[in-house]
Parts: structure tokens; C-alpha cells; sequence
């Protein structure tokens, strides 16, 4: 077993030094080093190691996301099954969720969704990597992963991998490749998705498997089978009927709830959560700030209602006058601040930044979903649009830094007047 | 004897690649975002910049010499006013369905910078024949950008072309929506419109790297 290993290894290796210099050398790299630690050492001058690299750091959140895509392979089967047998009454995690027939559905469903997205997105990769001479850069394991845990279940493939391939492009590799990017290029996805083909990724018929199908086979004639619809907690808010809503807040929480793939389970992505910044990758500073938007937001909605400026009438009662606090637990405002808010490239990167940035993901989020029906989702847009303003809000917050200083020093040291090269180099050294 | 001299055809062919007024100095952005979701909108577009800006740029440049650089603004304005009317009116007469699509658009054609410009740098310093073929070349090079968006726009977002149905018919599903293709609804928005232009720079920058700007 090891000799076998070694020869795999050592062939790779060969490879990589036969095509050292030629064109395919970044894809023989990024194979060798994926799969085994490089053979290199650096040979001349001083180095720090660290232990998170780009790749540790990459793995980590694919770390923090595994139980979501687990769980979210569980759900995919529990709702298509509760949609057609109807939720169970006395439900049971052993009995009624964690099955085999569950599985099974998110085996067929899901992996399909992971595997394009990754294939696809890493092909572009490779093919930048390879036209432009540089290393494969490991800025799609992420993404890869989280582009399936962001759309509706029924997404076609092929829908899936031209997303794809205009998020990796346009969102990214326009940009200089990974750590240039403006945008998340996972959001950059979700958002062609959903302005490309909005029949597939909002209504009533796309979060549970089969309920499109169905829908299709009664529009066609077919009397055999009967609708199943599997409304969001969102949609079903958003239409304001008043009736009693089927998930309690419990489901919501644990996450046994319809909706895109992997957005459901507020549990486990809290754990992910603090996972990730008990290994310090991910910003506690953005993820509780953009807690605290949102709450902020939702409080003014819940006032509003409470003044009776909004009454029962109006289409945005429904919205409103949901409790402040359950906003985090349905849609994917969760899974949104966690993983997509909290990325080191298109994010705030100054403290102060990171305050500001997430509290105003938070803000519009809920904003976005009381004030606009059409977009029960408001989440992505919210995040797409901070990452925009990012590099501004970060840039006034050094800006700030320099002045404060600047009057700090002037107070402290009186500057020589008639010099001004002395001056300048005061103000130099300041900043 | 050639009908153009070499200086004379390179006013016409510069504006269709290396100095695009779109492309290269982007210019007329808002109407190139706004009015290429169909390739018919775009051609009759087209066509009237090329009205407007060739009639427009041999009258400029006879009058130049009469007309007072104080107000020469003004004098432009109401000479390319006069040629967008012109043509606004014409479309209102023999293709009133499609007046209506490019609505406002046509009467924007006054604010085109790309107009304005070529008034300013060329006609007002050149004699009327070589303003005229300036006035065509960059109205063509702008023509053709808004054809090429147009075309992938149209095709891609609504399955057409001219109107006439290319990939089968998205309702009845038949030819390639059978196999269940789907109409891009991202390319019928504006926002498409800059992606597309925006690709057209790189794939023509990285064709000739001499466009590409320092730093």
C-alpha cells in the first residue's frame, strides 16, 4: 500500500520537474502539493513559517462547513418526503431524519451540486492558471463548497456550471485571481443565478426536491399526483396571510425548515461560527456586528408595528411585525454573516472597518427582506453590496487614524515653521 | 487613383478597432447599456448616430469658421438638436413600435458624448470632407459594438435574433428548450450590457497590449 503511494508520489514528482518550465507546470504544482507537502525548501535568506497558509486557512472553513452540508443532505430528503407523506407528528431526529431514504436524496441531489461546482470552478482555475504562468491558486475550495449550500436543491446542473463559470471569471479572475477580488465570488454566483433565471431560484416550488417537477406534471394534466409546495419561512411572511406558520421556532433553529441547501441549520452554522473564530480565521468583530445590524433593524420594524403606524392591512405587515430576533434563524441571514460576510478578501479589513462593515450587512439584510417582497433574500445583496463599499469604509478609517494622529503630534511637539522638509518628515513617519 | 487617400481611410478604420470610442475611450456608455437588449433597437441606433454625427460634423466644420468660440457649445447643440429631431420624427413616421422601444433614447443621442466630442476635437479643425469620413468612421465604431452587444444580448437573453426565434420556441418547448435550456434572464438587464462591453475590452486588449494604459 505505502510502495504504491510513493510511486504515485514519486511520478507526480518526475512530472512536476519535466514540465518544470512548460506550460502545464501550475497544474502538475497544484496537483503535487494538494496531495502531498511540497519537496522544496527555500534555500537563502531568512523565513517565517506559519501554520495557516492559504491552504490551512481554506481547509479550516471547509472544516467548519462539513456538518452544514452533512445536515443539509438529511434535510434535502426530510422535506422532499414531509412534502409528499406530510411532517411527521411526533417527530423524531433517529426515526424521521437521520435515515437512509433521507440520505439517499441528498446523495443524488446534493453531491451532484458540489461536484460541478467544483469541477467546473477549478477547470477555470486551472486554465487562468495555466494561460497566465502562475500557481493554482486554492481561493475555489471555499467557494466550490459553498455554492451548493447556496442554491435552491433543484437547480439544474447546467444552470450551476455556467454560474459558475461567469462567477470564477468575472467575479474573480477579471480581478487578478484570488485575493484580488472585489466581490465574493460565491455571491457573484448566487446573484447570476438569480437575476438569470428567477423562475428557478425564487417561489414556492424550488426548496424542496420535486415540487417543480410536480408542479410541471399538474400544469401538463397528470392526476395522479398532487401539488407539493415548500414554502420559506420568508415567502410564506411575505405574503402577509395571518395564518398560523407550520415550523415552529424550534425547526428553524435546528434547522428542519425548507430553503436553499445548506442555509437552514442556524445550530450548526452557529457552531461552524465559532469554530472558525476559535481558530481565528474568521472576524468575531464582523459576525457580531452584523448580529447586532440585524437585530437593530428588526427592533425598528417590530417598534413601527408596535406605534401602529403599520397595521394588519399592509403588505409589509407580515415582515415587520415578526420578531426581531427570529430574522437570524430563518433564510440565509445566518449562514450569510458566518461564511460569506466574514471573507478576509472582500470584507472590511481595519477594526473599526469591520464594525461598520457588518452592522450594515445586518441593517440591509432585514431591511432588504421587510422592504422587498421580490427578494425574500436580502442577504446576498446586502453582503454583495458592503463588499462594494468595503475598501471605501476601510479607507475614511485610516484616513481617521492619520488625523487623530497627526493632531495628537501637533499637540504634542510644536513643528518648526519655517521647515517644511522637517514637517514632512514628521508626517511621513505619522503615517 | 484611389478614392481615399491612406490618412483618409485610416479616419474611417482607426474608430472600428484601436481607437474605439467605446471600447477605447468610453464614451456613450449610457446609450450602448441602455437600448442593446434587442439587435434591432441596436442597428436603428446605429444607423442614426450615423445620420447625426456625419450630417453633423460636415455642417460644424463648414460653419467653423464663422461660428464664435464663445459659443460654440451652443451652436453645436442646436445643429446635432436639429439632426436628432430629424431622425426622431422620421422614426415616429415609418417604424412607430420601434420609436417607442428606444423612447427616450433617441433624443438622448443629443447628449451622446461621442457627438459632442468629435465636434469639438476634429470638425471644428478639419475641412468638411474628412470631417464627414471622421463623422462615419466613429459612428461606425460605435455601431459596432452596440451590434456585437446587441447580438449576444438579444440571442442569449431572449433566444432571438431580429425578432425571429433562433433556439425554438421558450413556451411551447421546442428545439433547444426541450432539452431545458433557458433563456438568460441576467442579459435583458443593463447591468449585462457593461459585462459584454467589459469583455470586449479584455479580449481587445489582450490582442493588441499596446491599448493597455500605464499602471
Amino acid at each position: 500500500m505505502s510502495d504504491k503511494r510513493l510511486t504515485f508520489k514519486k511520478r507526480l514528482h518526475i512530472l512536476k520537474h519535466r514540465y518544470r518550465d512548460k506550460k502545464m507546470a501550475p497544474a502538475f504544482n497544484a496537483f503535487h502539493t494538494f496531495l502531498f507537502s511540497p519537496d522544496e525548501t527555500t534555500h537563502n535568506g531568512s523565513h517565517v513559517r506559519a501554520v495557516d497558509d492559504l491552504k490551512r486557512t481554506m481547509n479550516t472553513v471547509i472544516m467548519a462547513l462539513v456538518p452544514v452540508l452533512i445536515f443539509s443532505m438529511f434535510n434535502a430528503g426530510y422535506q422532499h418526503y414531509s412534502a409528499i407523506n406530510g411532517f411527521p407528528q411526533e417527530f423524531s431526529v433517529t426515526e424521521h431524519f437521520l435515515t437512509w431514504d433521507n440520505f439517499w436524496i441528498g446523495v443524488v441531489k446534493v453531491l451532484p451540486l458540489l461536484v460541478i461546482s467544483y469541477g467546473v470552478g477549478l477547470l477555470v482555475e486551472f486554465i487562468f492558471a495555466v494561460i497566465k504562468g502562475h500557481e493554482v491558486e486554492e481561493g475555489y475550495l471555499v467557494t466550490g463548497m459553498l455554492v451548493p449550500l447556496i442554491v435552491p436543491i433543484d437547480t439544474p446542473l447546467w444552470m450551476l456550471a455556467v454560474a459558475v463559470v461567469f462567477g470564477v471569471v468575472i467575479g474573480k479572475e477579471v480581478f487578478g485571481g484570488t485575493g484580488m477580488n472585489i466581490l465574493n465570488p460565491a455571491l457573484t454566483i448566487r446573484a447570476f443565478l438569480f437575476f438569470a433565471y428567477p423562475t428557478w431560484m425564487s417561489g414556492d416550488k424550488v426548496w424542496v426536491h420535486g415540487a417543480r417537477e410536480r408542479a410541471d406534471q399538474i400544469a401538463e394534466g397528470a392526476t395522479n399526483v398532487d401539488a407539493i409546495s415548500g414554502e420559506t419561512v420568508l415567502g410564506f411572511l411575505a405574503q402577509n396571510k395571518g395564518a398560523e406558520m407550520s415550523y415552529s421556532t424550534w425547526d428553524a433553529f435546528w434547522g428542519f425548515i425548507p430553503g436553499s441547501v445548506g442555509e437552514t441549520p442556524t445550530f450548526l452554522i452557529l457552531l461552524g461560527g465559532l469554530f472558525l473564530i476559535f481558530s481565528k480565521i474568521a472576524s468575531w468583530r464582523i459576525m457580531l456586528s452584523a448580529v447586532l445590524g440585524s437585530l437593530f433593524m428588526g427592533l425598528i420594524f417590530n417598534q413601527v408595528v408596535e406605534m401602529g403606524w403599520i397595521t394588519e392591512t399592509s403588505k409589509f405587515y407580515g415582515l415587520m411585525s415578526y420578531e426581531f430576533w427570529k430574522h437570524l434563524l430563518v433564510g440565509g441571514l445566518a449562514f450569510g454573516i458566518v461564511y460569506m460576510a466574514t471573507d478576509p478578501v472582500t470584507g472590511a479589513q481595519t477594526n473599526r472597518g469591520k464594525w461598520i462593515y457588518g452592522f450594515l450587512i445586518g441593517f440591509m439584510s432585514v431591511m432588504i427582506r421587510v422592504f422587498n417582497p421580490a427578494y425574500p433574500e436580502g442577504v446576498f445583496l446586502a453582503i454583495l453590496l458592503m463588499n462594494v463599499f468595503a475598501p471605501t469604509i476601510d479607507h475614511y478609517v485610516v484616513r481617521g487614524n492619520i488625523k487623530r494622529r497627526m493632531k495628537r503630534l501637533k499637540n504634542a511637539v510644536v513643528l518648526p515653521k519655517d521647515s517644511d522638509q522637517e514637517a514632512k518628515e514628521l508626517k511621513a513617519e505619522t503615517v | 487613383m484611389a478614392l481615399l487617400s491612406k490618412k483618409d481611410t485610416n479616419l474611417i478604420l482607426d474608430p472600428l478597432a484601436d481607437n474605439n470610442p467605446i471600447t477605447i475611450q468610453v464614451l456613450g456608455i449610457c446609450s450602448a447599456l441602455a437600448i442593446t437588449a434587442e439587435l434591432k433597437a441596436s442597428v436603428v441606433m446605429a444607423l442614426a448616430v450615423i445620420f447625426v454625427l456625419g450630417l453633423g460634423n460636415v455642417v460644424i466644420s463648414l460653419m467653423r469658421n464663422i461660428i464664435p468660440s464663445k459659443i460654440r457649445i451652443i451652436v453645436q447643440l442646436i445643429v446635432v438638436a436639429t439632426l436628432v429631431i430629424i431622425v426622431d420624427q422620421v422614426l415616429k413616421a415609418f417604424a412607430y413600435e420601434l420609436s417607442k422601444t428606444l423612447a427616450v433614447f433617441v433624443g438622448l443621442i443629443i447628449t451622446n458624448c461621442i457627438i459632442m466630442g468629435r465636434f469639438e476635437a476634429f470638425a471644428l479643425g478639419n475641412g468638411p470632407w474628412r470631417s464627414f469620413l471622421d463623422g462615419i468612421g466613429n459612428a461606425l465604431g460605435y455601431g459596432v459594438i452596440l451590434v456585437i452587444v446587441g447580438f449576444f444580448r438579444e440571442l442569449l437573453g431572449s433566444g432571438t435574433l431580429f425578432g425571429y426565434p433562433v433556439f425554438g420556441d421558450p413556451i411551447a418547448k421546442t428545439g433547444l428548450y426541450s432539452t431545458g435550456y433557458e433563456n438568460n434572464g441576467f442579459m435583458i438587464i443593463p447591468p449585462a450590457a457593461l459585462i459584454v462591453v467589459g469583455i470586449i475590452i479584455w479580449v481587445q486588449r489582450s490582442r493588441n497590449p499596446d491599448l493597455v494604459e500605464e499602471n
